[in-house]
């Protein structure tokens, strides 16, 4: 099946373009990108690549360099629940490091892996800007701030849901 | 804006104590250039003829003693010469500075410590701009213990082998595909230590100009599959030939092994850049570069000079200085007696080889 | 208690909304400039307000201001950055969600001062539900008449446009960010031309932090010169402060800057002390970058004076026996705190955010990172100390833009103040690994109580 955003999805692609002078469109890239991600799955296949390339009149290779030089870009399939959970100093600080174990533990699985069941991925990422609310992690568009194990506990029964 | 209406048309510059007068908006680099020799910082990443080159290799870092005659306050951090223009009266440093001697010694570290190191079998040794850089500005041994970084090898094409584990990442081949081709289909993916030359999707690059990337590259990167493992090149010789070229300026250099033309480049100048022909840059075709590897393709021109420093030039006796000396200058004065005759004391050689008219040969011992 | 010119308002109830803020005062500056005001004057009040940006750099805002070209006939923009990522920075965060009206209201005043009719907001891809935010504020501005065309008849035109990042440090640089809003990758430029001559599409840009933008509405209000009263010598105005680590109340604070060190920590109206009893070991001042000091030197400068909260006072005694005022990233760690594991940390952060463009970055990062990692993991030896120095030191200055600075200082600062713990590391490799880091020993002689 071809890649096909959605009419509002393309409505929305014309709204950004609009943001930007004539001729500038490739500013659209990193938001429609976004958009992409949202729209198919979570993640961008090559062929999502050359799709976005077609929709903004740009070429393809212009298309890859942005999408693998920006980590929320997930090139490669990811479960239904991403824990991206923040390893810097602050967290680190505040027990980011225990927290990891506990979730790696808790799902059998490492940072970069996803559960067998396709429901979660965990991922380590690099500061998420909440440092005064570590542990914390991104869990889609929000954050999940002051983690304790039981928190976790219930932040995965309540995904399980 | 007022300033630049009352710039002088020339501007002085002092280089390592040597002062010289370019035109407004020329960099620092471009009038040490000027100047050449050792005051030339070296440059891996910036190239004359491709536009937006330049600034990230770092290794023509310079300090600015004086900033401009108007405002002669230091700049404080080295800056790179070949992305900063001249002011009037600056006063810029190179080789007479320790601190950008060092600073380059450590660039020059900073590409080694993830480099293979396999020039032993890398096409490029010979004239490979990161050895020339390591021999001249680096230190001995690496205090380098890790695992260096490798990356999958991709295949992109018939023409052009990418070996990105040796790639230092100048984007020179980027602005060829961009300003020599009509659609870039290679370009850097992924960030940081990671970064790489790709196509993403191993695509064969195959646009008519493209074979220039490989001119450009400064290391063993980008190199000519039609030439891979073919031979050293410090055993072929380099000569200039031309041919009638609808797409390009003809103008090539031919690397020989006896009448063989193993492999066809663009001409270089002494920075290792393409050369230009009556103001443009030599830039050549896939059709001349990689199908006319026949001597009678060409007209011949004459042996390259190479005025590069590098080991292909150590074989071509360039520059070379003969000894002036006569005999009787190195004997000064001195008239040593010999202390024997030969012939008093042999019986083997009886030819007084002093007699004959010219060199001795066989023929005068037949007797 | 400290004067508040910018969080004042932040917790009246429903802020957010476009009648509250109005009915709290909101947009009374965009009036008085639009209104009363030419473009010039509105720059000139911001010179006079000694505000220098608040992002990181500290550089005079009016100033910045006063550089942009201005040819005929082509756009200028005024860009914010929102793309706050620096470890130990949340401030912006905090004024966007609580308070997002008052960075509207800025920035619709300093484009008119700067002639920009398109102003973008770059904020970083993370912050996704403060996008949302922002797009309700400025709806409702525009549904207000403070933004669209001939804002208050006054025949200025002004539209602003909020772009999300995708997760980059990098892009927090002004050129990375521009690159970033062009739909490049975050590939810092090289400099000059600098943005103020070419910057966003190769027009005349002045890139701005959040809140810097913010300090303009006070500074519209109230005069520069008031502005300026506030704050200790060419520390003017209040600063956002965004405390972490180790303290009972982390969060963030806007602070006039005429208070100490000591004070911000310890007192209850800020941070409120370290939590459990436990002793302040070393802070970090200014987001993670900045130079870490240990707690002697943190609290009184080498001098012995008291430590003030101002860009002055935490610089002084330069790097040697100093820090920065930096972005306001405030990282407090108290005396179970390993530096060696959060420096590491910090070098992670920094191979993992280099954009891999220039040679030193690309490849230093990553090799101290590795060293770090050796050394905290009890694998390392006592010559990886020097040659970290070393390469921290052929880092530093020799980038294009400032990652690799951040990068270096980090490190540097931690051998410099804490070389004794690097060391204790290779001697007790075992405990090391066990990360039983044997803090009492390290950690007592630096100790100073409140």
């Amino acid at each position: 099946m071809p890649v096909q955003f959605s009419d509002t999805a393309l409505a929305e692609v014309k709204r950004l373009v609009a943001r930007y002078p004539e001729g500038k469109q490739k500013s659209a890239l990193l938001p429609v990108l976004h958009l992409a991600q949202d729209e198919f799955g979570g993640w961008l296949s090559t062929e999502i690549l050359d799709y976005v390339a077609s929709v903004l009149k740009i070429t393809p290779i212009e298309v890859y360099e942005v999408a693998t030089f920006y980590s929320m870009y997930n090139l490669k399939p990811v479960g239904k629940h991403v824990f991206e959970v923040c390893q810097t100093g602050p967290c680190m600080l505040n027990g980011s490091d225990e927290i990891i174990d506990y979730i790696k533990e808790k799902l059998g699985i490492r940072p970069g892996e996803t559960t067998t069941d396709g429901l979660f991925t965990l991922k380590t990422v690099e500061c998420l800007g909440a440092c005064g609310y570590a542990p914390m992690m991104q869990m889609g568009k929000h954050y999940r701030e002051h983690l304790t194990r039981e928190q976790v506990d219930q932040i995965i029964a309540e995904s399980r849901k | 804006m007022a300033e630049q209406t009352n710039t002088p048309a020339n501007l002085k510059v002092t280089i390592d104590n040597i002062t010289v007068e370019v035109a407004p908006g020329t960099t620092i680099l471009q009038a040490a250039r000027q100047i050449g020799g050792d005051v030339t910082p070296p440059a891996m990443c910036y190239y004359s003829k491709l536009e937006g080159s330049g600034g990230k290799c770092r290794t023509c870092l310079v300090e600015v003693a004086a900033g401009s005659a108007a405002d002669p306050r230091p700049m404080p951090k080295l800056v790179a010469s070949c992305r900063t223009p001249i002011a009037e009266g600056m006063i810029v440093k190179n080789i007479t500075s320790d601190r950008v001697q060092e600073a380059r010694a450590g660039v020059v570290e900073f590409l080694l410590v993830n480099h293979p190191l396999d020039c032993p079998v890398c096409d490029q040794a010979g004239e490979c701009h990161l050895q020339d850089l390591g021999y001249e500005h680096g230190k001995e041994g690496t205090r380098y213990e890790f695992k260096r970084r490798t990356f999958e090898p991709e295949d992109i094409g018939p023409y052009i082998q990418l070996h990105m584990n040796r790639c230092i990442l100048c984007y020179r081949c980027t602005y060829v595909a961009d300003q020599l081709t009509d659609n870039r289909v290679h370009g850097v993916l992924d960030r940081g230590d990671h970064a790489n030359i790709s196509t993403h999707i191993s695509k064969a690059i195959e646009n008519n100009f493209c074979g220039n990337m490989i001119d450009v590259c400064p290391v063993g990167a980008l190199t000519d599959k039609t030439f891979r493992f073919k031979n050293r090149v410090w055993f072929t010789k380099p000569v200039e030939a031309h041919r009638d070229c609808d797409q390009c300026c003809g103008k090539v250099t031919l690397w020989q092994r006896g009448e063989d033309v193993l492999r066809v480049t663009a001409r270089k100048d002494e920075w290792g850049e393409v050369q230009s022909h009556e103001g443009k840059p030599g830039w050549i075709c896939n059709t001349c570069r990689f199908e006319k590897k026949k001597a009678s393709d060409w007209v011949i021109e004459g042996p390259t000079k190479i005025n590069r420093h590098s080991v292909i030039a150590q074989g071509h006796y360039l520059g070379l200085k003969k000894p002036t000396e006569t005999l009787p200058a190195v004997m000064d004065g001195r008239d040593p007696k010999l202390m024997m005759d030969i012939h008093s004391v042999s019986e083997v050689n009886r030819v007084d080889i002093s007699e004959l008219p010219g060199p001795a040969t066989s023929e005068n011992f037949k007797k | 208690m400290g004067r508040k010119l910018l969080l004042d308002k932040a917790h009246v109830e429903n802020i957010r909304l476009y009648e509250v803020y109005r009915r709290e005062g909101g947009y009374r500056s965009v009036e008085k400039a639009l209104k009363s005001m030419s473009p010039d004057q509105v720059t000139d009040e911001v010179k006079k307000s000694g505000l220098r940006g608040r992002g990181g750099a500290g550089f005079p805002s009016g100033m910045k201001w006063s550089f942009l070209a201005k040819p005929e006939g082509v756009p200028r923009y005024l860009v914010v950055n929102a793309d706050e990522s620096e470890p130990g920075t949340f401030k912006d965060r905090y004024l966007m969600e609580f308070i997002p009206h008052l960075l509207i209201e800025g920035m619709i005043t300093s484009s008119y001062a700067l002639g920009s009719n398109n102003s973008y907001i770059y904020i970083r891809g993370e912050y996704a539900w403060i996008v949302d935010i922002l797009q309700q504020a400025i709806a409702e501005a525009r549904n207000n008449g403070w933004l669209g065309k001939n804002i208050l008849g006054s025949g200025f035109d002004c539209d602003i446009h909020v772009q999300r990042g995708a997760g980059a440090y990098i892009c927090g640089e002004e050129t990375a960010l521009l690159e970033s809003l062009e739909g490049k990758r975050g590939n810092p430029r090289i400099k000059p031309p600098f943005p103020a001559v070419k910057g966003l599409w190769g027009c005349p840009t002045v890139v701005n932090n959040v809140e810097t933008i913010a300090a303009v509405v006070p500074i519209i209000n109230e005069g520069g010169e008031e502005y300026a009263k506030i704050g200790i010598g060419k520390s003017t105005g209040t600063k956002l402060i965004s405390a972490c680590g180790n303290i009972n109340k982390p969060g963030v604070y806007e602070i006039d800057m005429t208070i100490s060190v000591e004070e911000f920590i310890y007192s209850d109206e800020y941070c409120g002390g370290i939590p459990n009893g436990r002793k302040l070991k070393a802070c970090i001042p200014g987001g993670s970058s900045v130079p870490i000091l240990p707690a002697n030197l943190l609290l009184k400068t080498a001098k012995g004076e008291t430590r003030m909260m101002t860009y002055e006072s935490l610089a002084d005694g330069g790097f040697a026996t100093g820090s920065m005022m930096g972005s306001g990233g405030f990282i407090v760690m108290d005396d179970r705190q390993c530096v060696v594991r959060h420096t590491y940390t910090l070098a992670r952060f920094y191979r993992h955010e280099s954009c891999g463009q220039c040679s030193p970055c690309r490849e230093g990062t990553g090799w101290m990172e590795k060293i770090l990692w050796n050394i905290e993991t009890g694998k390392g030896k006592m010559s990886d100390i020097d040659l970290l120095w070393d390469i921290q030191r052929k880092i530093e200055g020799n980038t294009i833009c400032p990652l690799g600075d951040a990068a270096a200082w980090p490190v540097a600062a931690a051998i410099r103040h804490f070389r004794d713990e690097f060391e204790w590391h290779v001697n007790n490799p075992e405990e090391a690994q066990k990360r039983n880091y044997g803090l009492a020993h390290y950690a007592d002689p630096l100790v100073v109580t409140a």
